[in-house]
């Protein structure tokens, strides 16, 4: 190669050389580092059955904290009343859906068992409703919570039908899916979700499964855990303790 | 909130009876999504009868080839408006392609859809008409010979070695049309089956069943479009055609009925905990469409008159009569069979504990008057095709 | 070899096609298509909700002479809000005014009225007869909630086993009679319970052959029921059935 040639291939050096600096300062210079990382936490919900009085101030709370409409026709979350008769038969009602009627007064010698039962989303780990959105507008995050993103979902309720729970609705005002977050803007700001904020009775029990000190980790130790409909693999990460076999 | 939905769902609320989850009250999928299972089904049925012809070289129904093409055309073009109408935002519509989930049926039907209209449909189209295009544009004068040229992408070789060339690619495009077909309505139908947390339809046999029955309701339609529009033309109705097309009908009903009839031997062998509500789902919100209609006069009725037909040897006017009357039960019984899935799906709750109702509107966007328009739009667009792509037109060689 | 019309024809559609998908997924911005993009600015709008709830440890930054009150009583383990409402406004600035403070009757039985389903031993009353018309806290302070007398019977509590027993043939036994209660149960009912029977021996002292109360059954001890204690099959509160 002659003195001419070797200057010729230089001149593509340089600028080529320029990229590669600059893509290296762009590689180095890193962000500043943010408060709250997802990849540290794993969010879950812990349900004691025995100690829910079904006085519904969790699904006040939740309307409130998420302007979620005041009708009767759209939860994030509802308190479910299970009433087991002496004959076996089951009688089953949403606590508060309609005000000042109530469904079924069964008398107090008929009755073999009863309790309640606050459900909400379970925020699977193998969540149906996530495989079924066409436009990926619902996903779970890396700290698993499952949300929607109400500027991408077209409102075709596909997730609405997929959900074994009956965790979602369509938002009125907005026609998008809506449904728990578990209160995402409070838990990454160290807060907890409204429902378990005002339950009087510690019945719900919010928590890290990633942390090392976490009442969620206690909860599941303690308690032998069931979740709702595990014939389904939609693995559930919504724990009960001295969940009856009747609730579905 | 709107004043009306606040009431009638309230009014809903008030005729549950047990338990429902109370998200549960408002019934999503509504008769909109229970017209574009019956649209897409009478396409993928019309396409099948078209490749009766082609692939299957019967040639006895060679007069309605043409004419199920531009049916499966028109419905599908029309397939996907009570989706858009039906959507919270219809104006988003679009992510699905651009920014679809590969796990989703829905997303992925909307890849399904593009290909079977551009890759299959509208390009047998084109190869069957392309020579027709050329010489009919020759005879005519302006607009129609431009709107020729132009569907004919301005091709100019009428030469045997070109239309042998047009016949091969038909018979290749139907030979993947057939699978296409299948998808499409199969598509449909997964979309429902593969949803595990309705019983109802979460089922193996659902892609299938609803293929069949879309094979019923497209070989009856084809068969009711010929038979009014022969006689409107003044050609008197090919009775080997007809008793050709009556003959497949039958066929596909049996095996429509037989795979129907296994669905329920089974679930009801099984008795999963699923079989108490739905039980009472029949028995009391779906006595009516399910039993009477979709069943009775739906297909065990025009069963016994095409069997009535096998039978006895009857003259040409009363076979037409009876295979009118069994062609329209027929299309009403798949009606109520789309309907039966959609909304008998969500007529019970996911807890098994109780069951809801289901207030359709009559005005509205989802409303009955929109159905109807919808059911009555694809004739409009077949009129249209037929004008500007007559199937019986001769052309001179 | 000859390229057929037909296919010419059909590739210039086909390349037209392709080429305006390609452009137009070229002129799309990162936003809408990049689901790194699209699902952080999804999660930024979700974080920036607004927040009601202060929750409870706010409250006592200021208000900590009540928590002091508070973590003793039978209300420690309510939050603030639970009977306040959302209050976040008034603890970023108090002079915005003050949160909701329950005075009136019908707020308490949302919690206390007496109601089946409720889990034993959670304190409920009826309230059409528990001091009718008089407000709640006029007796109990919301922050520590100690009734103003010792409830004198077990009922205040266990109500639903109280009713159940009313209904039954032990109606007219105390519950004392099977439980020795001490009183501090009555203060600190979750240390201090009260006793339960332990053997056949106890039921035998009314229900064997020759015990001295006339009106109960009579069974012969030694042989009913073999090895198993009496509780098991018969449930003291309703007895006679299984």
């Amino acid at each position: 190669m002659d003195k001419r040639e070797f200057l010729k291939s230089l001149i593509v050096f340089i600028p080529a050389g320029g990229v590669i600096a600059s893509l290296a300062k762009q590689a180095g210079a890193k962000a500043p580092e943010p408060a709250y990382q997802a990849k540290n936490h794993y969010y879950g919900m812990g349900i004691e059955i025995d100690k829910c009085i079904g006085c519904n101030r969790c699904v006040e709370a939740c309307k409130l904290e998420n302007d979620v409409p005041d009708e009767p026709f759209y939860f994030r979350t509802w308190v479910e009343r299970y009433t087991i008769k002496k004959d076996r038969t089951v009688v089953v009602e949403t606590v508060g859906l309609r005000k000042g009627k109530r469904k079924e007064i069964v008398e107090q010698e008929d009755v073999l068992r009863s309790f309640f039962v606050p459900k909400l989303c379970n925020h699977c780990a193998n969540p149906p409703c996530v495989q079924v959105c066409p436009v990926d507008a619902t996903w779970s995050t890396e700290d698993g919570a499952v949300i929607v993103d109400k500027n991408r979902c077209i409102g075709c309720r596909y997730c609405i039908q997929a959900c074994p729970y009956g965790a979602r609705y369509l938002h009125p005002k907005t026609k998008t899916a809506d449904k728990c977050t578990f209160c995402y803007h409070r838990v990454v700001k160290g807060l907890l979700p409204a429902c378990v904020e005002v339950c009087p009775t510690q019945a719900r029990i919010f928590g890290d499964l990633k942390s090392q000190a976490s009442r969620l980790v206690r909860f599941e130790r303690l308690n032998k855990i069931h979740v709702l409909k595990p014939d389904l693999n939609t693995q559930p990460k919504v724990y009960y303790a001295g969940l009856d076999g009747e609730v579905r | 909130m709107n004043e009306d939905l606040r009431e009638r769902l309230g009014e809903m609320l008030e005729q549950v009876t047990g338990f429902i989850y109370p998200n549960e009250i408002e019934i999503h999928w509504s008769i909109l999504i229970v017209v574009y299972p019956y649209l897409t089904g009478l396409v993928a049925g019309a396409f099948i009868l078209a490749s009766l012809v082609k692939v299957f070289n019967v040639e006895e129904v060679r007069p309605t080839y043409r004419l199920s093409l531009l049916t499966a055309l028109a419905f599908l073009l029309i397939a996907p408006l009570p989706l858009q109408l039906h959507l919270g935002h219809p104006l988003r519509s679009y992510e699905i392609f651009l920014t679809p989930n590969l796990t989703s049926a829905m997303a992925m039907f909307g890849f399904v859809y593009a290909w079977y209209l551009m890759g299959v449909l509208v390009l047998e189209l084109w190869f069957e008409y392309r020579r027709d295009l050329i010489v009919w544009s020759r005879e005519e004068g302006f607009p129609m010979s431009l709107v020729h040229r132009a569907l004919s992408l301005f091709s100019a070789d009428t030469s045997d070695a070109a239309l042998a060339f047009d016949r091969k690619a038909i018979q290749l495009i139907t030979v993947i049309g057939i699978p296409s077909a299948f998808l499409l309505h199969g598509y449909v139908g997964f979309i429902f089956g593969s949803v595990k947390a309705n019983p109802w339809w979460g089922s193996v046999l659902m892609p299938i069943v609803f293929l069949m029955s879309a094979i019923v309701s497209g070989i009856a339609l084809v068969m009711f479009l010929y038979m009014v529009l022969t006689p409107l033309r003044g050609e008197p109705i090919d009775m080997r055609c007809l008793d050709k097309l009556a003959s497949y009908l039958f066929y596909a009903v049996i095996v429509d009925f037989s795979l129907e009839a296994l669905d329920f031997i089974h679930r009801l062998y099984q008795s999963e905990e699923s079989i108490h509500i739905l039980g009472t789902l029949i028995a009391s919100k779906l006595f009516m469409s399910l039993l009477v209609i979709q069943i009775f006069l739906g297909m065990l009725l025009p069963v016994g008159i095409m069997i009535a037909v096998r039978l006895f040897s009857l003259t040409a006017e009363l076979r037409k009569l009876f295979y009118f009357t069994a062609i329209i039960l027929i299309q009403l019984g798949i009606f109520a069979t789309r309907w039966n899935v959609v909304i008998g799906g969500q007529l019970f709750s996911k807890s098994f504990r109780g069951l809801t109702t289901y207030k359709m509107e009559v005005a509205g966007i989802e409303g009955l008057i929109t159905a109807l328009v919808l059911l009555a739009l694809p004739f409009g667009v077949l009129l249209v095709l037929l004008k500007v792509l007559p199937p019986w037109r001769k052309a001179a060689a | 070899m000859k390229v057929p019309e037909q296919i010419k024809r059909l590739a210039v559609v086909i390349f037209v096609i392709v080429a305006a998908v390609l452009v137009t997924r070229y002129l799309i911005p990162a936003s809408v298509v990049d689901q790194r993009v699209y699902r952080a600015a999804s999660v930024q709008r979700e974080v920036s909700r607004e927040i009601k709830f202060a929750g409870a440890t706010t409250c006592g930054d200021c208000h900590d002479d009540i928590n002091t009150k508070k973590k003793l009583g039978f209300h420690k383990n309510l939050s603030c809000e639970t009977c306040h409402g959302p209050s976040v406004k008034h603890a970023e600035d108090p002079s915005s005014g003050k949160p909701f403070a329950p005075r009136e009757r019908k707020f308490c039985p949302q919690c206390h009225e007496y109601n089946p389903s409720r889990p034993t031993g959670f304190p409920q009353i009826i309230p059409t007869i528990h001091n009718p018309l008089k407000p709640c806290i006029t007796c109990h302070n919301p922050h520590d909630p100690v009734p103003p007398q010792v409830p004198r019977e077990c009922s205040a509590c266990h109500a639903q086993i109280e009713r159940t027993k009313a209904l039954s043939r032990h109606a007219l036994l105390e519950c004392t009679t099977c439980h020795s209660t001490p009183t501090r149960h009555k203060l600190l009912p979750r240390s201090v319970k009260p006793t339960k029977p332990e053997n056949r021996e106890f039921c035998a002292k009314c229900h064997d052959k020759g015990a001295p109360r006339k009106e109960a059954p009579k069974v012969d001890a030694a042989t009913h029921g073999g090895r198993f204690l009496c509780w098991e099959c018969h449930y003291p509160h309703m007895p006679g059935e299984a």
